[in-house]
């Protein structure tokens, strides 16, 4: 038998395994305990293997699972041991017992610092790992400057150098500041250069981490990772010990190509070649072997290649190449590779657009649906789930429906979901949707959120003609002998409004109805028997003439109810048999439920909620995210130009057993949808756009409507902002004064233009019949280029163009020379130069003029150099949060301001408003789900890079109002931040409000008194 | 990155764990908890990934064994995969064809060999021959200190006869 080499711990192992039972273990722990606690306590008589050979036995002890909850501090002390023996077991134990926020890791600082610095290589390693293994922000700052000089020093063993690389990667990750980008980057890439593979690798894992989150910095980076790339897979020029399975280390080729997957292109053609040239290699040259690990290894070689060929969208071949081999591969036996193949189909569908290829293997996905292994089931329904359009819904969602009576538990909620996530969208026809949504409750009731079947009942009161199939549907499901709560919901909402509708068919009179819905009752719980109520209410205004019979059977029922111990059936109770005796007043409250207000569907957020998670970026996903928002602000624009979104658009309001009046008060103020409100900024009045909300629900709202954001346009402002009230009217007063001076009419929206542009980085700012202004942007740290593209239209020059910046005074700006002609259909190009000063939302304003024919035309436009672009994101950990954010105490460093009249959107929407402008979420951080919490860093000249840290608490019961923390250390950054968030919350992003009005202060600064006198 | 490794036996006994990232010791009683239970159920021919709380959990069993490396999502699967086998193989030939006791008695020794081989989460040292030589040389170097202690204990102990 092997043995420890200390005698004491082996005996209490053996020990320990001799225990027959748990109770037996614990009391050999815990004699254990004592005796070491006693031992600890006069550490006098300890000699140094002792201690040792103790702080050994807290460990093993720990890792069986009990508490250790002592001796932490002899297991940090032995890191002080002067002899290598003591000093391993003190580093080792406190990096195992440890986490990086432990009070006591402090305590060792100095010392590791000293080792980190010191002569002796085996204590500079010995340091170096744990500090990589459990070193926090603390050790980040007080730690990099030394751990840097060791990756570089020549004077340092590989040995010691590769751990220092980590280690530095460990103290990045911590604080991204430690690494000063301009001092690194050339250091970063001689490391390429480096002949030894340990040291390599382990500088490769630094700089994917690096260029995962500024990749601009290092593109010197970029050939010396071809090169390695070439020298591993092609030229297989590696020492036979870095050989794996005869594969030239996986891991370095695996690794090299992550972090090429993070720089956006390979231009230069050249290193583009050699790059194609060596993955052609690689997907043409991996085959399937019988040594698993042999096998395993090229694969992952092979699948990071495909990841690499889809990032760099290479030629059509290559990809038709790649998905050749992902057909291939989720058909083979070994369950690895199908797993991945399914995988990275899915993140194929996320970059490009290959959907028609995929759909040929939709079979063989179909089968993995079924496959043993629930990994890849899950798999298989996500694709499944990405691949589905209009021409294969029918038969994914059949096909899910099938499997939902098999699935296992852990996946029932999600395939449902998903299921009714797309039937919706692809619906070929509405009753088809019905039908899926009624076999969806059918099949896993327990499985179909509430929001599904409200979303069934919104389709059906928006279509007519689908209320009697709906209610036809209803009708047989409550024939079966069992049906699940949720079907007796849907069945009893459904059969209310329109069973009427139904009559004339057999066993649909209304006694037959409410006879069988009746039949449920006793059965269901009291939230449902509210609907039943109603439902009895309904079919008895339905009944014309009068059923006297009917009419006391449902009387009795209200008489019973009248004294329930739930005060909403009571309530109901009472109600309708009070209405119902008056006849038309009943007729009145219970008329048809009007169209519901069209809104984005909640089932799709849920779904979205569900998949945002992993904080850390990948080079797909980002991708991905990038695609998804600029979609998704078309999709903005078209809903607010049309006034109504097509139907797959529809939105959820709130529970449609809210029939009787007593319920309207607490309906979702958020079915006041924005409907492209128009403001006084907005240079070119549309048409009101058609409202979509009828006037019964106007009615109905009366109050609420008030109080919703279609008004809040004009009152917000002076309310949320009351602070530069004035200025906001002189800065608002841009755009409308050119617009009256143009004889020429600007095509498109300037405002809205300009809005977009806050939150992306290229697009057109500005265009009228003869000229076109696009703006491309870059942003780094607190400078800025934009380029101005300045496109002439016509078959004919414009004079006199001139282009001038009026730049607020936290903004220095630097425009080149604008040629004063622009020649027919050309495009000149304006680089413009902007250094941000300080924090500020004031505004830049172009101010562009030109001649056609004898037309003089002048706009003032504002640009986008706005405050968020100055925001860099960042994710905070809890660990590095919450001391930065007690350390920020009170004004004027934090503020906090309760914000009224806020644009209402669910959390989820709010979240991606802060992310869209760069102030990342950290989810998990407030435990409160109502609350958010952001962080990002902001960059100019006066503040330099500053964390700011920003909270939001949201009231669930009223969306309008929410309470805003921003902490920053600078004092007028916090400010200006507040004011921006505010501004984001209360505006409506496709209303023409300016989002940054003129400054708090009249300044004397021109530019900002000049975009005020404008 | 790696944010933990498990070695978690058949009957569920924990050998070696290693966290990368911060997790509270509640947090690691949990999380052993859970994944054990999620791990050891699964059959013998499923694939060597499971998902876990938006992570992935590559593993996969050595006789009596099962050796855990939980990741983030878009990490390389087949590469961590190999991460383990590697690992693995560095042991055996530490041990001389290892067993589950030899971990058992020698739990530090498998810290020892994890800590050349992985920091911060990522790989280190890709060569068995670089981590042989470097852990023969830890070992050596302990041994010295031992000689050492023990001849000065001795003089010690005739001068004061």
């Amino acid at each position: 038998m092997a043995l420890s080499g200390m005698r004491g711990l082996s005996v209490f192992i053996s020990d320990i395994r001799n225990c027959p039972n748990k109770e037996q273990e614990r009391l050999r722990v815990d004699k254990e305990l004592g005796n070491i606690r006693t031992r600890f306590k006069n550490e006098k008589g300890l000699s140094p293997y002792e201690k040792k050979k103790y702080v050994w036995k807290m460990l093993y002890i720990y890792m069986l699972g009990y508490d250790v909850d002592f001796g932490h501090m002899e297991a940090v002390s032995l890191i002080s041991a002067p002899k290598y023996p003591e000093k391993q077991v003190g580093y080792i134990v406190t990096s195992c017992l440890l986490n990086e926020n432990h009070d006591f890791l402090r305590l060792a600082i100095n010392t590791v610092r000293n080792d980190i610095i010191g002569r002796n290589e085996t204590f500079q390693c010995l340091a170096l790992t744990m500090v990589g293994n459990i070193g926090g922000r603390e050790f980040a700052e007080s730690l990099a400057p030394d751990v840097q000089k060791l990756i570089i020093s020549s004077s340092c063993r590989p040995l010691v150098r590769k751990k220092a690389a980590l280690c530095l990667l460990r103290l990045y990750r911590k604080n991204p500041d430690v690494v000063n980008v301009d001092g690194w980057a050339d250091r970063m890439a001689q490391l390429l250069d480096e002949r030894d593979l340990g040291v390599l690798t382990s500088s490769m894992s630094l700089l994917v981490a690096l260029v995962s989150n500024n990749h601009e910095a290092y593109w010197s980076c970029l050939p010396k990772c071809v090169k390695i790339l070439e020298r591993l897979a092609r030229n297989q020029d590696v020492p036979q010990e870095y050989t794996y399975y005869g594969i030239p280390s996986p891991w370095l080729q695996v690794k090299t190509m992550r972090a090429l997957q993070y720089f956006p292109t390979v231009e230069d053609p050249n290193t583009r070649r050699s790059l194609f040239e060596v993955l052609q290699r690689i997907l043409m040259g991996t085959d399937v072997v019988k040594n698993v690990n042999k096998n395993n290894a090229s694969h992952a070689v092979l699948f990071e290649a495909l990841a690499l060929v889809m990032h760099l969208d290479a030629e059509k071949e290559m990809m038709s190449q790649c998905i050749a081999l992902l057909g291939k591969f989720i058909a083979v036996r070994e369950p690895n590779i199908r797993y991945l193949g399914l995988e990275n189909m899915t993140r194929m569908l996320m970059v490009t657009d290959v959907h028609d290829i995929i759909k040929r293997h939709q079979a063989q996905i179909i089968t993995s649906l079924k496959d043993p292994d629930i990994s890849i089931r899950r798999r298989a329904l996500d694709l499944l789930y990405g691949m589905c359009d209009v021409s294969n819904a029918k038969d994914i969602v059949e096909e899910l429906l099938q499997y939902l009576s098999t699935a296992d538990f852990a996946m029932r909620e999600e395939l449902s979901l998903k299921a009714a996530i797309l039937a919706e969208k692809f619906a070929p026809d509405l009753s088809w949707y019905v039908d899926v949504i009624l076999q969806l409750i059918d099949k896993a009731g327990d499985f179909v959120s509430d929001d599904i079947w409200f979303r069934v009942v919104q389709f059906v009161t928006n279509n007519e003609d689908l209320q009697p199939y709906a209610a036809a549907k209803a009708r047989e499901y409550l024939d079966k002998p069992a049906i699940h709560e949720t079907m007796v919901k849907v069945s009893a909402y459904l059969l209310g409004e329109y069973s009427h509708l139904l009559a004339r068919r057999p066993g649909c009179s209304p006694k037959e109805i409410f006879s069988i819905i009746h039949e449920k009752l006793p059965t269901v719980s009291m939230s449902t028997v509210a609907i039943l109520l109603s439902t009895y209410a309904k079919i008895l205004m339905h009944t014309q003439p009068a059923d006297p019979e009917l009419q006391n059977q449902i009387w009795t029922i209200f008489n019973k109810y009248e004294s329930c111990i739930e005060v909403e059936i009571q309530q109901r109770a009472v109600e309708y048999f009070a209405l119902s005796r008056k006849g038309v007043a009943l007729m009145d409250i219970l008329a048809e439920m009007p169209k519901f207000p069209e809104r984005q569907s909640s089932l799709i957020k849920k779904a979205e909620d569900v998949e945002v998670d992993t904080a850390e970026q990948s080079a797909i996903k980002l991708r991905a995210q990038q695609q998804q928002t600029s979609t998704a602000l078309v999709v903005a624009d078209q809903s607010s130009a049309n006034g109504t979104s097509p139907v797959n658009q529809l939105g959820l309001v709130k529970v449609p057993s809210m029939s009787s009046s007593v319920d309207h008060n607490s309906t979702d103020p958020g079915m006041a949808q924005p409907n492209g409100t128009l403001t006084k900024v907005d240079p070119q009045p549309q048409p009101p756009s058609p409202s979509p909300s009828p006037d019964l629900l106007g009615d109905l709202l009366g109050p609420l409507a008030i109080e919703g954001p279609p008004v809040a346009g004009e009152s917000e402002q002076n309310v949320v902002s009351g602070l530069e009230g004035v200025a906001a009217v002189d800065a608002a007063a841009i755009v409308p004064v050119t617009v009256q001076t143009n004889a020429v009419e600007p095509i498109g929206n300037i405002a809205e233009r300009f809005h977009a542009l806050c939150l992306k980085d290229s697009g057109v700012l500005y265009e009228d019949p003869y000229v076109q202004i696009g703006i491309k942007a870059e942003w780094r740290g607190h400078h800025g280029r934009l380029v101005l593209f300045l496109g002439n239209k016509n078959t004919s020059p414009l004079f006199s163009v001139q282009a001038l910046i009026l730049p607020p005074s936290h903004l220095k700006m630097e425009l080149s020379l604008v040629p004063e002609t622009i020649p027919p259909r050309a495009q000149v190009q304006c680089p413009l130069e902007v250094m941000n000063l300080r924090p500020s939302r004031d505004v830049a304003v172009l101010d562009f003029s030109y001649k056609f024919n004898t037309n003089m035309v002048n706009v003032k436009l504002r640009l986008p150099a706005v405050l968020n672009k100055f925001l860099q994101p960042i994710t905070v950990s809890a660990e590095e949060f919450f001391p930065q954010w007690r350390s920020l105490s009170g004004p004027p460093l934090k503020l906090q301001e309760v914000v009224r009249g806020v644009r209402p959107m669910p959390l989820l929407e709010m979240a991606n408003l802060f992310n869209s402008c760069h102030l990342i979420v950290c989810p998990g951080l407030d435990p409160n789900p109502n609350n958010l919490v952001a962080s990002t860093t902001f960059y100019s000249e006066s503040t330099r890079a500053m964390l700011c840290l920003t909270r939001i608490e949201t009231d669930p019961a009223d969306r309008t109002q929410l309470r805003m923390t921003v902490a920053s250390g600078d004092p007028t950054l916090t400010f200006e931040l507040k004011e921006f968030i505010k501004e984001q919350l209360v505006s409506i992003p496709t209303a023409p409000r300016p989002p940054a009005p003129a400054p708090a202060a009249p300044s004397n600064d021109p530019g900002a008194m000049l975009a005020g006198l404008l | 990155m790696i944010h933990f490794v498990l070695l978690i036996s058949r009957q569920g006994k924990v050998r070696l764990t290693k966290w990368y990232s911060p997790y509270t010791q509640k947090e690691r009683s949990k999380v052993i908890r859970e994944l054990s239970g999620v791990i050891l159920t699964r059959g013998p021919k499923l694939c060597n990934f499971v998902e876990w709380r938006g992570y992935k959990v590559v593993y996969k069993r050595y006789a009596s064994l099962y050796f855990c490396m939980c990741v983030d999502q878009e990490d390389n699967e087949l590469e961590i995969l190999e991460i383990i086998h590697h690992y693995v193989e560095i042991l055996d030939r530490y041990f001389g064809s290892v067993c589950e006791l030899d971990l058992i008695f020698n739990f530090h020794k498998a810290y020892y060999i994890l800590d050349e081989i992985l920091i911060a989460g990522e790989l280190q040292e890709s060569s068995k021959k670089t981590v042989a030589r470097l852990i023969a040389a830890q070992d050596s170097l302990v041994e010295t200190a031992k000689e050492q202690a023990s001849s000065i204990s001795n003089i010690i102990a005739q001068a004061t006869k």
